[in-house]
């Protein structure tokens, strides 16, 4: 009898591993299909617009819901240019914070500082679309780009990114709001890299009597170019997707224009803007379509951000 | 000589723009904070609480809101921490070494800073289009799908930090491996686990742009998963926007409940990990 219910006990055990297995399998399988899943919906769902416009959907400018002619250059144009601006101002930032933070602050001074960059990352981008369209809009509006225009706009060769009327609205104040977004992203990923650095190294640098700024410059930097340049990348992956806090301030005008102060839109701005408001198969297919080559570019940029985590961890492992 | 005077000098420049570079960093949190309650906490009244979104120009208050944010959010996670736990646990655990969870550990973390507004196109071609009409369960699937990346990578990050000492001695006793997962492994890592979801929380009650298309917004009370539901993100995109100075306090005031509230739950989060890292139970 003992033997009966010990025998059907360890039955019950196998069947229970066996299926907690099978479970946790299935649910990491499901992560995969997530990312399937996505791609094929999206192509699907883009299929009519992209059939219909063929190449064209990529270099014409023209998004004309009347006429059912949509083009996706001007949101790509907006997207790569807000994003390329967001990273002048955010990664020189973020490497001095991060050099703060690692190399300079006293101890009791860290933490404070450092929960307060991570606070920055947890604000969801709506609140910095309302602070951006309500505060910064206008304080661009009024006291930063009249100067630009006024200084930077008669410059040969740069003058025609300052030209036009301060709007307030447009590429540049979405850049900078994208800038304070992705900052704290990349200060963490460059501070955790920056950590990795041995001590021995800076140490010896510092024995032979090098200054603060050198053993950053000459160390630390070389150490972890990559980390850092796959930090560099996640953040441009952020800024390339954002959507809320663009849409409040791009001004969802597609056109391509050289100016910087003028509106323009970008793919999650125009998405965000237009999508339940599109009548007609062509219009929501064509805005599926800008999702598809949303989600090419993000992705490519995020997963060779991670490539480069992924070989700096690796590489981090084998030095310890 | 010179030479020394001019590295000083290199040097103290290089400083000096990293301690200004901090102040901005720190002077962009404090203009936000600063601007949302300045501009919130004159809002901040019961009818906030009590009474439903308002028509134009008149006074309402965003209940229908915080209930709608609150029920995707509970459906989001109820759906995205099962799978995600399960996902975790298989990478830490049954498939650490194999091949195929170097992938999903790659596409996971590449989901993990993924666009969330193609997350909502996603669930609006899967469930939206299929039903024919805008819904909170396609509202509470779109927040599960940013909410399982998280879930994993916490998770699995979190079970890694259990002893292998404890797991062996579990597995001496003669327990199967699920058993000693779930009788061991899982409570060592709990407070770990409740951290993961803390933020999972945090971040999903802010999210607005995988609602956009399918929750989508709803001016009056309603409970119904399978019809268009309010929720606090959307409300605010709408009535900032709006021209009505009723509309624009309430998004004020919205804004800066989601704001503390997710403050709020990093705070707690980040206290859990750093109890758990001095000497707490796992390590």
């Amino acid at each position: 009898m003992a033997a009966v219910i010990e025998t059907r006990h360890v039955a019950r055990q196998r069947l229970g591993e066996r299926l907690f297995h099978a479970a946790t399998l299935l649910a990491a399988l499901l992560v995969l299909a997530l990312l399937g899943g996505v791609l094929i919906a999206l192509i699907h769902g883009a299929w009519p617009a992209l059939a219909t416009f063929k190449f064209a959907f990529l270099t014409s400018e023209i998004w004309n819901p009347v006429t059912e002619k949509f083009g996706a250059l001007a949101p790509v144009y907006g997207t790569l240019v807000t994003s390329l601006i967001a990273m002048l101002i955010a990664v020189p930032l973020s490497f001095g914070i991060a050099m703060f933070l690692t190399q300079m602050a006293p101890a009791w001074l860290k933490r404070p500082v450092g929960v307060a960059v991570e606070l920055l990352a947890a604000v969801p981008s709506i609140i910095f679309g309302i602070w951006g369209l309500f505060v910064l809009a206008p304080i661009l509006q009024r006291h930063v780009q009249p100067w630009l225009i006024a200084h930077l706009g008669t410059l040969p060769g740069i003058g025609p990114l300052f030209q036009g009327p301060p709007y307030g609205i447009g590429i540049l104040t979405a850049s900078v709001v994208l800038s304070i977004m992705v900052l704290p992203f990349i200060t963490a990923v460059m501070r955790d890299v920056i950590d990795t650095v041995p001590d021995v190294l800076k140490e010896s640098a510092y024995g032979l009597g090098a200054t603060k700024w050198e053993v950053i410059w000459n160390v630390i930097v070389p150490h972890s170019r990559t980390g850092m340049v796959g930090g560099v990348m996640l953040g441009l992956g952020r800024a390339l997707g954002e959507t809320m806090a663009v849409t409040f301030v791009i001004g969802n005008a597609h056109r391509v224009t050289a100016s910087l102060l003028a509106p323009g839109t970008t793919i999650s701005a125009s998405i965000a803007n237009e999508f339940t408001e599109a009548v007609g198969d062509l219009y929501t297919s064509s805005l599926v379509g800008l999702g598809v080559l949303l989600f090419l570019i993000t992705f490519s940029v995020i997963a060779a951000a991670r490539f480069m985590l992924m070989r700096m961890d690796r590489r981090a492992l084998s030095s310890l | 000589m010179n030479r020394l005077l001019i590295r000083k000098f290199t040097n103290g420049v290089a400083v000096s723009l990293a301690v200004i570079a901090t102040l901005i960093g720190l002077f962009c949190l404090g203009a936000i904070l600063w601007t949302l309650l300045k501009n919130g906490l004159s809002g901040v009244s019961l009818a906030v609480f009590t009474k439903m979104t308002p028509p134009p120009g008149e006074a309402g208050g965003l209940l229908n809101a915080i209930f709608g944010s609150l029920v995707m959010t509970v459906l989001g996670i109820a759906i995205g921490a099962p799978v995600g736990i399960l996902a975790g646990t298989y990478l830490a655990e049954y498939g650490r070494h194999s091949r195929i969870s170097s992938v999903i550990r790659f596409i996971n973390d590449v989901l993990l800073s993924a666009p969330s507004i193609i997350i909502g196109l996603f669930v609006y071609e899967l469930i939206v289009v299929r039903m024919g009409h805008f819904s909170a369960l396609a509202g509470g699937v779109a927040l599960a799908m940013i909410s399982i990346p998280l879930m994993v990578r916490t998770t699995e990050d979190m079970l890694r930090l259990v002893s292998q000492g404890m797991k062996d001695a579990s597995t001496a006793l003669g327990a199967h491996p699920w058993r000693t997962i779930v009788g061991v492994v899982y409570p060592a890592a709990r407070s770990g686990i409740v951290t993961g979801l803390l933020l999972a929380v945090a971040r999903l009650s802010g999210e607005t742009a995988p609602l956009l298309f399918t929750a989508l917004n709803n001016q009056f009370w309603s409970s119904n998963l399978n019809a268009p539901m309010a929720n606090l993100p959307v409300v605010i995109f709408q009535f900032a926007l709006s021209p009505y100075k009723e509309w624009q306090q309430l998004a004020w005031t919205g804004a800066l409940l989601i704001t503390l509230t997710i403050l709020l739950l990093s705070i707690v989060a980040r206290v859990t990990v750093s109890v758990l890292q001095s000497g707490g139970t796992g390590r």
